[in-house]
């Protein structure tokens, strides 16, 4: 299996350029479905810590409010009023779930949403565990800067997590365990103080074999992400955008 | 799906971002800034064995037109040999699709801090002037700079000025390796753009920084490159911070009109600097060396075109000007008084 031929996310979305923009407004039910899928798999964990620390909703109500938004996305056709051109999907995203929570409390509703209904594994439990470990204080968020900021440092870290796992099915499907184990010990989990020689003892390899093997995993790990990002961007210019914030190539 | 920490999202972008030179003749060393379009390191060329500063461009990708426009830009930017303006030596594509350029490893200090030990005007407006040099021949080349700020411009340890930082550069139109091969038989003659290439230059590089888009530094950039028109942007532009660095040399801000301690700035100065930063264009000097000559004849006592003298003020710099030989003269002529008084005693 080459490089090209690998497409991360498995046969449930081949990952191709094409947006799920585009492919959220097909007129193919399925095609529609997948696209939606691949979106809510991107951003629910997002849209429910936003909604959890920043509307301060218990975790059951957050987690029926996240479900029903990704299913309104759909039902409402909301995407077929984004314009990549005047934000990007990100920003919408996240004001449409402003949107949603106020009319759904305006409505006084509270429906009990199916957890299968989007056929994507929602890992609530896990979610609330990582608000946990989460350094963020819900207290520190009052200005609309900050909570962008929050969404899209949660939206990268989503982005992040899947190329991750993108990359552990790519380094399984290459027999390249070892890789990914180097890559988990030194990029994911490492202390300040770990350094390659530690690691080459520890595996029984030359320094040279980590260094070369870190060298691969980051390079995956990137062309991976940016294919991710590419697909969940509505245009060119807005994945440019959405590439400098997940990098932090505009950071100084 | 793991849980990503922080410090995890940090390392990974930092993992991501550090180029793979496996296959280059670069040896990585250090990161040292982090620019609008790129990261920049200091690497080992391990055939020559010297240290060369090694710029990564941010872009994002492995299209293929892109790494093709950015390599031609590289090369545009090296053939502007001029010594205020750092030489490009290399350009490369790494493994992930981004391009990289090798430059000349600068030692100095940036212009901000080099005018901390630079009290005198007429110094700071030497340097200036020598900015102006390596600006004025880039644009006679077609090269826009667009990013003129202190932090690009460095002060070598024997007063060399060097222009840094061409990654926001805008080619207007590429005559640089037409008049390089023209100049020097023996030089490397780069593949010259086909005729509608030439053309649509200006539209290619603004593919990168496109249209609409806003790169450059507030406090030095035009308000038509705030604006995010960068199919309009010409020499003018550049003439805009460079008027921003000179108010920035005389006061220590890029938009403050009074030196520290209160004092106003030389209305000759201030006129300089408010015709260089006029909003409009059209109101601006029409090119670089026009500026520096402004900024020359003040530095020799003339009068300046961008600022329209009162009798006093022409009295004043004529004063100024000949001040030895006024007090001189005034020294001859109050001893003359003086011996005639004693001789009518």
């Amino acid at each position: 299996m080459s490089e090209e031929d690998f497409q991360p996310g498995g046969d449930r979305f081949p990952l191709t350029r094409r947006s799920v923009i585009e492919a959220v407004r097909s007129i193919d039910v399925e095609e529609r479905e997948r696209a939606l899928e691949t979106l809510c798999a991107a951003y629910w964990r997002p849209v429910y810590k936003y909604v959890r620390l920043c509307w301060k909703r218990p975790p059951d109500a957050a987690q029926d409010l996240t479900q029903g938004f990704f299913l309104e996305l759909l039902e409402r056709e909301l995407f077929d009023k984004f314009d990549s051109k005047k934000s990007r999907l990100r920003t919408y995203l996240r004001v449409c779930v402003d949107s949603f929570v106020m009319n759904e409390d305006k409505a006084g509703r509270r429906q009990k949403r199916g957890g299968n209904a989007l056929h994507v594994a929602l890992d609530f439990a896990g979610a609330e565990e990582e608000l946990g470990a989460t350094a963020m204080d819900a207290a520190l968020i009052p200005s609309p800067e900050s909570l962008e900021e929050f969404f899209e440092k949660e939206w990268v870290r989503s982005l992040f997590a899947l190329a991750v796992g993108d990359l552990r099915e790519l380094c399984a499907a290459r027999q390249r365990e070892r890789t990914f184990h180097l890559f988990e010990s030194y990029d994911l989990e490492g202390s300040e103080t770990i350094s390659y020689q530690q690691l080459s003892k520890e595996y029984g390899i030359s320094v040279a074999d980590v260094t070369n093997a870190l060298a691969w995993a980051r390079r995956e790990f990137r062309r991976i992400a940016l294919e991710r990002l590419r697909e969940l961007c509505g245009s060119e210019e807005e994945f440019q955008r959405e590439a400098r914030a997940a990098f932090g190539w505009d950071a100084k | 799906m793991k849980f990503l920490s922080d410090k995890a999202l940090e390392r990974l972008r930092d993992g991501a971002e550090t180029p793979d030179l496996a296959g280059t003749r670069y040896r990585l060393l250090e990161r040292i800034a982090r620019g609008g379009m790129g990261v920049v390191y200091t690497a080992e060329d391990e055939n020559l064995q010297r240290r060369v500063a090694l710029k990564v461009l941010n872009v994002p990708g492995t299209d293929g037109d892109l790494a093709n426009r950015l390599t031609r830009e590289a090369r545009v930017l090296a053939a502007l040999e001029h010594p205020g303006i750092v030489p490009v030596h290399d350009v490369g594509t790494l493994a992930d699709g981004r391009v990289f350029y090798t430059m000349k490893f600068v030692v100095g200090k940036p212009l901000d801090k080099f005018i901390e030990s630079v009290a005198s005007v007429p110094d700071r407006l030497r340097v200036f002037l020598r900015i102006c040099d390596a600006v004025a021949f880039a644009h006679a080349r077609g090269v826009l700079h667009r990013d003129l700020k202190p932090a690009n411009i460095m002060v070598g340890p024997f007063g060399e000025v060097l222009v840094m930082d061409w990654g926001l550069a805008k080619i207007l139109r590429e005559e640089v390796s037409r008049n390089r091969s023209e100049a020097d038989p023996e030089a490397t003659v780069f593949e010259k753009p086909k005729q509608a290439n030439i053309a649509s230059d200006a539209t290619d590089i603004s593919a990168v920084t496109g249209h609409g888009t806003v790169m450059g530094t507030p406090g030095y950039m035009s308000p038509e490159q705030a604006r995010g028109e960068v199919e309009h942007l010409d020499a003018r532009s550049d003439i805009f911070s460079l008027g921003r660095l000179l108010r920035f040399l005389l006061t220590g801000k890029p938009e403050v009109a009074s030196i520290p301690g209160g004092r106003r700035l030389d209305k000759s100065l201030a006129a300089i600097c408010a015709k260089s930063t006029a909003a409009a264009p059209a109101e601006r000097y029409p090119n670089v060396q026009e500026m520096a000559l402004d900024v020359s004849r003040y530095l020799d006592g003339l009068a300046v075109g961008a600022h329209r003298e009162s009798i006093f003020e022409k009295a004043g710099r004529f004063y100024r000007r000949y001040r030895f030989f006024i007090l001189l003269i005034a020294a001859y002529l109050a001893m003359r008084v003086l011996i005639l008084l004693f001789m009518h005693r």
